[in-house]
Parts: structure tokens; sequence; C-alpha cells
């Protein structure tokens, strides 16, 4: 479901730099507002509810302190993973 | 750790009285500045280089190598010993806390002479620089004990003041490369300075001695369980020594965590309390990034640290360094040899310039992604951090260091851009050449690197059944490549048997590549035109009007 390749081409240096300096001046309740923000415009960006569907499911996963490292237990979803 | 060799000091003839102009003088006998003696020498040019001191590099400073560092030490005759005493590396891992997040192959395919990389301590390597530059006694003078305390613009040329133990001199010469590292008293002599960053970070690195059973590869941990909250690199050595780097944080006391028995502690924390282990050398740091305005004044061409600095993370300082010396020399060749005109060296700063900006950029975003300066950028590095074990994406923003490559020249002046007819993969026009095996008409197994570049421009020609017309081009080499060896007349025979030398270059027979002296690419053709290679030739070695940045 989730993109396997490098959406980025090759430039997520550049991306990821691009997101901090979003942030640039901003206060911890500013940068949090811009957070919500971002997910929004770029869930929009990306339409597909499945899609989307996919990607909550692996931010929540990856807040969970892992029980077994590098294994996902077995009550997750193992999101991100082509079946 | 082996004394450091102590090299002598002899009295040069000026301090009898003034001697003759010499064509270029290195300040400074660092791995640039020897790297740029030898790449003179190679091209019959004299070079005096004078260096304060009279040992090589002490303690612990650059360890890591790089292949593209390697292939131009080949052409100086000196990569092999460097290989032969060093371990060799191509693979990194990465992990966070105790998981490991992924690796990575810095060279997944064979039919390469250099690996990716090889770990070897900078004294070493200095001292087979030092050893192989007596292979040159007619070219390379180098004066120990022998600091340069004056320079002056003199006309069309410079004046140096040198002051050694046995008196005071003045040289004058030509050029002056000055290759005397991140402190040039040459920089500040001529009023220049650094721009660009200051890290406030901390860093304890320590070298040790141990029998442990780390494997020969590249480790580094975000967050590891030994070293709460930070990160550690770790890297093999020769001779069972391992270095460590451990990220301290902005307020760490240099003094203090430069205490044996806190580094030991730290160190075992890493390789266990049992282990035995002896602690060669340690020292606390922080770095820059930043670099000079403009690497070309006058006559005076600053090259190495001198010119720039960058954080470690990346192994970008040295390398890059040797890159400067690679890219330099030829062209102040050619000046000296009056077969170009000074103007060339203009595009030095230019090209270096830009590869300065890249290994300012990488090793700035690299320490940026270690230490998150806002609340809000530690969440996003520790979101990547996070998802990097399952999401691919998370990995390619994941950054634990972007190691050096070589540095891509394409679209800068001195190169001719592709006008489309030519092959449609392979190396640009800007990049260095790739290497492949290749055997010669005798069947003797070789590198292809080995006969790029080097003494002058190569014409690298791919053939099919039937030998190439060759277009006849007075002091161009001509290389000619080819399933089976085919005889043509005033050009070198290689055999490609594999096809991997044409694979890398995009070629079908007629394909043919110009090849700068530093082997980078300088055009590129469907076939071995004679004018347009002239025309690309004449724009290369700068005789061809094209728009160069002033050099003065
Ligand atoms: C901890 C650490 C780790 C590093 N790791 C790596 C790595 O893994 N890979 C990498 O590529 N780089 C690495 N680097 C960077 C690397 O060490 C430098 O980029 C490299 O030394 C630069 O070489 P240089 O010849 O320009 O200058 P230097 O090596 O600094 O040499 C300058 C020379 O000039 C001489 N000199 C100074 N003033 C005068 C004077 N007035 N007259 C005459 N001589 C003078 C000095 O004595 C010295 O010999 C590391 C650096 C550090 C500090």
């Amino acid at each position: 479901m989730l993109r396997r390749d490098d959406g980025f081409a090759g430039r997520g240096d550049d991306a990821f730099a691009l997101l901090i300096r979003a942030h640039d001046g901003l206060s911890e309740a500013e940068s949090a507002a811009l957070n919500a923000r971002l997910v929004l415009i770029l869930a929009h960006e990306v339409g597909d509810l499945a899609v989307l569907d996919a990607a909550v499911a692996l931010a929540r996963h990856s807040l969970n302190p892992e029980p077994s490292p590098g294994k996902p237990s077995p009550s997750e979803p193992s999101p991100g993973e082509t079946p | 750790m082996t004394p450091s060799p102590r090299y002598a000091f002899a009295a040069p003839p000026e301090l009898r009285g003034p001697g003759p102009r010499r064509p270029v003088a290195v300040i400074g006998s660092g791995p640039v500045g020897l790297t740029c003696a030898l790449d003179l020498a190679t091209r019959g040019i004299p070079v005096v280089v004078l260096d304060d001191d009279d040992t090589v590099a002490s303690g612990s400073r650059a360890i890591c190598w790089a292949k593209r560092t390697l292939e131009i030490w080949d052409r100086l005759g000196v990569a092999e010993a460097m290989v032969a005493q060093g371990v060799t590396w191509n693979v990194g891992r990465v992990f966070h806390r105790d998981r490991e997040l992924y690796r990575f192959d810095l060279l997944p395919e064979s039919g390469h002479r250099r690996p990716a990389f090889i770990n070897l301590p900078q004294y070493t390597v200095e001292r087979i620089l030092i050893e192989r530059a007596a292979d040159f006694p007619d070219l390379i003078d180098l004066r120990w004990r022998s600091e340069v305390t004056g320079l002056t613009p003199v006309g069309d040329g410079v004046r140096l003041a040198v002051a050694t133990p046995e008196g005071a001199y003045d040289l004058d010469v030509d050029w002056v490369i000055a290759a005397d590292g991140a402190r040039s008293p040459t920089r500040t002599r001529m009023g220049l300075a650094l721009h660009g960053q200051r890290f406030e970070e901390r860093f304890l690195i320590a070298d040790v001695r141990m029998r442990a059973a780390f494997p020969t590869e590249r480790l580094f941990w975000f967050e590891p369980t030994f070293h709460a909250g930070q990160s550690a690199l770790l890297h093999r050595q020769p001779d069972d020594v391992f270095r460590i780097d451990f990220q301290l944080g902005p307020d760490a006391d240099p003094d203090r965590e430069r205490e044996p028995e806190r580094v030991m502690a730290r160190v075992r924390a890493v390789v266990g309390a049992d282990t035995p282990v002896t602690l060669e050398w340690c020292s606390v740091y922080s770095f820059r990034c930043a670099r000079l305005d403009r690497f070309v004044h006058g006559r005076v061409v600053f090259v190495g640290d001198a010119a720039h600095v960058v954080s470690p993370f990346g192994a970008r300082g040295g390398n890059g360094g040797v890159q400067d010396a690679d890219n330099l020399c030829w062209k102040l060749a050619l000046v000296l040899k009056r077969e170009a005109n000074a103007a060339l060296i203009g595009t030095y700063d230019e090209e270096r310039g830009h590869g300065a900006d890249e290994n300012i950029l990488q090793s700035s975003r690299t320490t940026a992604f270690m230490t998150p300066k806002s609340p809000a950028e530690r969440l996003l590095r520790d979101g990547v951090l996070a998802l990097a074990g399952e999401a691919p994406f998370a990995r390619a923003l994941l950054n634990a260091g972007r190691l050096s490559r070589p540095c891509s020249l394409a679209g800068l002046s001195l190169q001719t851009p592709d006008d489309g007819g030519g092959p449609q993969d392979g190396p640009v026009p800007g990049t260095a050449c790739p290497d492949a095996p290749v055997s010669d008409a005798a069947g003797r197994p070789g590198w292809l690197l080995d006969r790029l570049g080097g003494t002058g421009f190569t014409l690298l020609v791919f053939a099919g059944a039937a030998p190439p017309v060759l277009p006849d081009l007075p002091g161009l080499g001509i290389v000619v490549v080819a399933a089976t060896p085919l005889a043509v007349a005033g050009a070198e025979s290689l055999a490609d048997p594999d096809g991997v030398a044409a694979r890398r270059y995009g070629a079908m027979p007629g394909t043919t590549y110009l090849i700068r002296p530093d082997a980078h690419v300088a055009a590129r053709f469907a076939a071995p035109d004679g004018a347009a290679i002239a025309a690309a030739l004449a724009r290369a070695t700068g005789r061809a009007g094209a728009p160069f940045r002033e050099a003065a």
C-alpha cells in the first residue's frame, strides 16, 4: 500500500532540510500547529484514503515501544510491509 | 603508537645567498600539500615544499580515505602501499538504541580496483607520501623546519620569507600553493577569513587498542544503550586499533572529558568490561563548516583545510583536499609550461569551490541531524529514526553521514555539454571516470583508470570489430577499447572481454570520451570527430574564450 521506492527521487536530504527550515523561528506551539496543517495539506495531496489509512497505521505502530526489537508485535498490524 | 619519524633539516642554498626563482612553492606538508608535490613532480614541475615541523601528523586525525582518493594516489604511485597497510571496508550499519535499522554497501558491484574506503591513520598516509617524494630527488625539495613567516606579491610572482634553525632566507616563486591547514597562517597573513557555521556540539574521539570482534564496517549508533541520548561511531583501523567517536553535547567540559578514566569508562561501556583495552589517544573537539570565498588570490592558491573546513562526518576533509590537489596541479603544470593561460587557474576556484560547497552542505546536514537544535527539529529527527526500521523512505532521510564521493563538475566552464548524439548512459561531462577491468594487447589484466588522464588528456574510444578511424590530434593520448584488442596505430589497445567498460560508459562502437588529466570527463561524442574533439580540448584547457571567473 505505502510506496517502497524512493519517492524523493534521490533528494531526500533536500526534502528533510526543507521540512526543518519550515520551523525556523517558530515557538513550540506554532511548530505543532504547522505540523498539523502540513499533515492536512499533504493528506489532501495524497487523497487516497486507503493510503492514508496505511500511513496512519505505520505512524501509530512506530510510536509503540518495541517488545521485541526489529519485530512488530503480533497484535499490531504490519503496515509498510508488502504482504 | 610507533614513534613518529623525524626528518632532518638540510640547509638550502638560499641560506648562502639569493637563489633562482622557482616555479612552485607548497606551504605545508600535510596530506594535501604532499599530494600536490607528487602530482606536480609526475608532470615534470619542480616544487619546493616548506613545512614548519619535522614530522608527520600527531595523534588521531583522518582515518577514512575514499575510493576516489585512492584512484588519485594510484596515479601518483602510492595507493598500493596505502591499501596494503590500511584496512578495507565497504559496508556501514546504522543502529538506533539496540536495534539495527539497516546496512548499506558503498560498493555493491565488483570490477573496481579500489574499495569504497580504507582506514589508515593520517600519520601513516603522510609517511608513505614522504617516502614516495624521495623518488623525485630532482623535482621535490622537501624542506623541514622551514616556517613561512612572510609573503609578498612581487610582480607576477611571490616572495616568501622562510625561517629555519640556521637562519632566515627569501624564496622567489611564480606560484604559491597554500596547504598550511585549518589555521592557515597564509590566510591570516593575507587578511582572509573563512566564512561559515560553527557547531557548538562537542565530540570525544578515542583511539583504543584491543582484540575485539567488531566487523570491518562503519558502525553508527543513534542513542545507543551504552551512551544514552547521544550518538556514537566506530571504525576499525590497522593493528587492532579502533576509533570511537562519542557525541558529548554542547555543554561538555573538554578538560574533564579528556581525563583517561572518564574516557575509559565510556569505552568500557561499548566494548564490555572483560576485553583488555588500552587508550592510544583521545581528544575533544568541536568544528566548523566554512570556506574562503575565493581560493585563488593572485599567485597564491589555497588548497585543503587552508581553503575549507568541514565536520569529520562523511570523511570529506582530507578526501576533499586530495581532490583539490588533483584538480589544481594539471592546470598549474599547463600554465607553467605555457600551454595554457593563467586564467585556467580561475577554473580551479570554480570547480573546487563547487566541491567545497557540496562537502560543506553534506557535512552540515549530517551534523544538524545528529544535533537537533529545536524541539520541532528533534521531533522530526526522532520520527525518522522511529520509522527507519520499517519504512525505506525514512532510511533515505536518516543521515548518519553522507560519505565522500567524487565531486561532479557537470555544467562548469571547462566541460562541453552533451549535444544529445553521444552516449545516453555512462558518466556525463564533469563526472569522474568509473573504473573497469580491462586487459592489454598481450592479455595482461589491468584497470581502465590506469590508462586514463595522468600526464595529459586522453581520448577513450570504444570500437566494435573494425578499428576506428582516429583523428590526428598531437599530444592527445588515445586508448581504444574493444571486446577483443584491435591493432590501431598511434593508440593503446585494450580488451574489454566482458563488456564491463562498455556498459559503465554506455558505449556503442564509436562512442568517444575526452578525458581530462584528472580523469574527469571533459566531453563525449558518438564518434571520434576531430573538429569536435579539438574544440572540446580547447575549451577544457581554457583556450576557447569560455567565460571564467577572474582568478585575481
Ligand atoms: C578528528 C578528525 C578526524 C578526521 N577524519 C578524517 C577522515 O576520516 N577522512 C578525511 O578525509 N579527513 C578527516 N579529517 C580531516 C583531515 O585531517 C584534514 O582535512 C587534513 O589534515 C587536511 O590536510 P591539509 O594537508 O590541508 O592540512 P594539514 O594536515 O593540517 O597540514 C598543514 C601543514 O602545514 C604546516 N604549516 C602550518 N603553518 C606553516 C607555516 N607557516 N610554514 C610552513 N608550514 C606550515 C603544518 O605543520 C602542517 O604540516 C579529520 C580531522 C579531524 C580533526
